[in-house]
């Protein structure tokens, strides 16, 4: 789980372009959204193509993903009870 | 208001990895390829932008040379200035088409990105200036072949003289494979420079 978290964390700096952070400083519960990351409407978009992509996960509605990417250990937690790859 | 009352109060020129303003040098850096040299030159002008790396190159092109004319401006001001852009190129948003193209033209492979969907239209660079600058104004992006400095001209004469716009932020955001150039100059009833075709060749053209 922990190396999950971690390729999350690489994977949302590197995907979304967040230049300015680094892994250190993402907690595992620091929102992802709002006041946290500061992830807006298209990453959110981003978000679910990735988890299509790379853990075979299909998200048929958007506003799952609300709770999903909540922060990075939420997203670890859906991502290991639902992946297909 | 006449024509020939019109100015242009300051220009800008990105290419060649050079960032020049009013044609004084204010950075270069020759060693690297446009990725690195934009982000490096974003640093440079000390631009506190976070959203300027999830843009396009179009979009970071137009948004640094339009930040270093406009941030003087509207930086310590409360209230929306009424700055009209109107911007032009060849290329449109070519770039990015083709970069969204190839994510999904394998339909084994079919991930396009959203990120790079919404840059798939040039004018999107407009908005992200008139979101930073707070501009509420006029915008147009026109592609035409090359340059059209008559066009801008009339353009942005009569944006000013129906009262359309205070002053006209011009010019020419192109980028396409490895070729990229910002050409860009504001339009104002202040300055020194006669705003005629003439003179906006001629700032174009000397590079």
């Amino acid at each position: 789980m922990s190396d999950l978290k971690q390729e999350l964390k690489e994977k949302i700096i590197t995907q979304l372009n967040l230049e300015d952070i680094a892994i250190e400083e993402i907690a595992d519960n620091d929102s992802l959204f709002g006041d946290g990351l500061g992830l807006d409407s298209i990453d959110a978009l981003e978000l679910i193509v990735m988890l299509d992509k790379d853990y075979g996960i299909k998200l048929t509605d958007p506003k799952e993903g609300k709770k999903i990417f909540e922060s990075i250990e939420v997203m670890a937690n859906y991502i290991t009870q639902h992946r297909t790859k | 208001m006449k024509a020939q009352d019109l100015k242009i109060k300051e220009y800008c020129r990105i290419s060649n990895n050079r960032v020049l303003l009013n044609d004084q040098l204010l950075y270069e850096d020759q060693g690297t390829d446009f990725n690195t040299f934009i982000k490096l030159a974003y640093k440079k002008m000390d631009t506190n932008y976070p959203k300027f790396f999830k843009m396009d190159d179009l979009s970071k092109l137009g948004f640094l040379a339009s930040d270093i004319l406009l941030k003087p401006i509207t930086q310590d001001s409360e209230i929306s200035k009424n700055i009209a852009l109107v911007f032009s190129n060849s290329a449109s948003s070519l770039k990015t088409d083709r970069k969204h193209q190839g994510s999904i033209v394998d339909k084994e492979n079919y991930f396009p990105s959203p990120a790079v969907f919404v840059y798939t239209l040039p004018n999107i660079c407009l908005g992200e200036i008139s979101i930073k600058h707070r501009l509420y104004s006029e915008n147009s992006f026109f592609i035409f072949n090359h340059f059209n400095a008559g066009y801008l001209h009339d353009y942005a004469s009569s944006l000013i003289k129906t009262n359309k716009a205070d002053e006209v932020l011009c010019g020419w955001i192109n980028c396409d494979a490895e070729d990229y150039e910002a050409f860009l100059y504001l339009v104002s009833t202040e300055g020194s420079i006669a705003h005629n075709k003439e003179e906006i060749i001629k700032l174009y053209t000397t590079k």
